[in-house]
């Protein structure tokens, strides 16, 4: 059995290209592949289609590649807090796709599970809608079609050499839609362990929708708007 | 507003006053999602007695307080990136499911923040065309799935233009979507071609609010 196991993020990342279609996980800079995206500088990749629901945020994560123009299509839901997106954006030095974020997660879901299109009243009577084929049911609604990518970078605390994999508190968001979605899924993790430490039953995703994974290094978990008790 | 603007300002609801009108509407027991900016403030101020079960769509139900220094994490936050911490029974799950909650009409109210709302119960709150984009994030969701849509906004932009509007001007989040409206002025439900006056705030009148004759249903 070929290993799902590589040593790094370079290693990992061996056959991403110019042109590739990225799907990165997290909410803001909460949960993000903070190697793989680093290794995507590095590597100084261009013209990608990044698609992720901030596009990195305080000008961190996918912002970073955002700063090297490394990013010439963008599919995502908010743009706040994002002051990179925002800018190249009214620049059309980006093309940016704006998603309803309900929709933009189901659509991934919807990739990785084989649902050909749904329905859902998710901008219905809005600009969304334009050109969009849309069904009355108990109200209005539209067909949205599966979103899918070359490429999925995406982090979880425990990862084992299957791809089982098991996310921390509120990191889990995207990623596991993600992981199902794209052609290659690639991950990393804080912590490498060993089959069956990750309980059967406490398996967030099934390694199945896996195919290479490693431990990852030097983590800066960054808090975006650390608010503590008696500062509301 | 001229002369009388000074004077004028001092009748209306501190953003705090306005939190409590929103709480007011939540029966026990109900699930619930905030919206960044304003609506966020709900969380800190409901009584736990309510039971109150808050809602955040990047993966969370069971908001609870602010974390200290010592239980702060990095991988706990809410919606608007902001470090959380959660009561006895919450639960995390991946966004589908999140939105699968919104969708699926198992969240009972969403409390969202707006740059416009009409009397049509229209929402406006994600792009001013050609100056600012924030994206819709998970609005255009939220008031399509809630049982009960309520709007917090000041009454009046910080250029002194009404908000509530006959018909929205700027790109719409959701047409006929909103049922409360919450301004530091008052409460108001859209009802089509007009708005119903609720409450008003102490000391404020229905000439305060600026709205032109026919927009404005006064309160029963």
């Amino acid at each position: 059995m070929t290993s799902k196991v590589f040593k790094d993020a370079k290693a990992a990342l061996f056959d991403m290209k110019d042109g590739a279609s990225v799907m990165s996980g997290g909410f803001g800079l909460c949960g993000i592949p903070e190697n793989s995206i680093l290794e995507i500088r590095r590597l100084g990749l261009k013209n990608l289609h990044a698609i992720s629901n901030n596009i990195g945020n305080s000008g961190r994560g996918l912002a970073w590649l955002l700063k090297g123009k490394q990013i010439s299509q963008a599919t995502c839901s908010y743009v706040g807090g994002n002051p990179d997106l925002e800018e190249q954006m009214l620049a059309n030095e980006v093309e940016v796709t704006l998603v309803p974020q309900g929709t933009f997660s189901e659509r991934i879901r919807a990739a990785g599970m084989g649902i050909r299109g749904f329905y859902t009243p998710a901008g219905s009577g809005t600009e969304i809608a334009e050109g969009k084929e849309s069904r009355t049911f108990d109200m209005p609604c539209l067909l949205e079609l599966p979103l899918t990518a070359d490429f999925a970078i995406i982090k979880a605390q425990k990862g084992d050499a299957y791809g089982n994999l098991w996310f921390q508190e509120t990191a889990r968001n995207f990623s596991p839609l993600m992981a199902m979605a794209a052609k290659v899924t690639i991950v990393e993790v804080e912590e490498l362990v060993e089959l069956g430490e990750i309980l059967p039953e406490n398996v967030h995703l099934p390694g199945v929708f896996v195919q290479r994974i490693y431990q990852g290094a030097d983590y800066e978990n960054t808090i975006e708007i650390p608010i503590f008790e008696d500062q509301n | 507003m001229g002369e009388s603007g000074v004077s004028v300002s001092k009748n209306h609801w501190s953003k705090n006053e306005m939190v409590d009108q929103v709480i007011e509407m939540l029966s026990d027991g109900s699930s619930l999602n905030l919206g960044i900016g304003i609506p966020t403030l709900v969380a800190q101020r409901i009584p736990p007695e309510k039971g109150i079960w808050i809602h955040s769509e990047n993966g969370v139900l069971g908001v609870a307080g602010r974390p200290t220094p010592q239980t702060v994490s990095a991988t706990l936050i809410n919606a608007g990136k902001e470090t959380i911490s959660v009561k006895k029974g919450a639960s995390y799950f991946d966004s589908s499911m999140s939105f699968g909650m919104i969708r699926g009409g198992h969240i009972d109210v969403c409390v969202l923040g707006g740059m416009q709302v009409d009397a049509e119960g229209s929402l406006a709150n994600w792009m001013i065309p050609g100056k600012k984009v924030t994206g819709m994030g998970g609005a255009m969701d939220l008031v399509h799935g809630a049982k009960l849509v309520i709007v917090m906004l000041t009454h009046f932009s910080k250029r002194g233009e009404l908000k509530l509007l006959h018909r929205c001007t700027l790109p719409l989040t959701g047409k006929g979507v909103v049922h409360k409206i919450v301004t530091d002025l008052g409460v108001f439900t859209p009802t089509g071609e007009s708005f119903q006056v609720e409450k008003l705030a102490p000391g404020v009148t229905e000439e305060q609010l600026g709205m032109p004759d026919g927009l404005l249903l006064s309160a029963k």
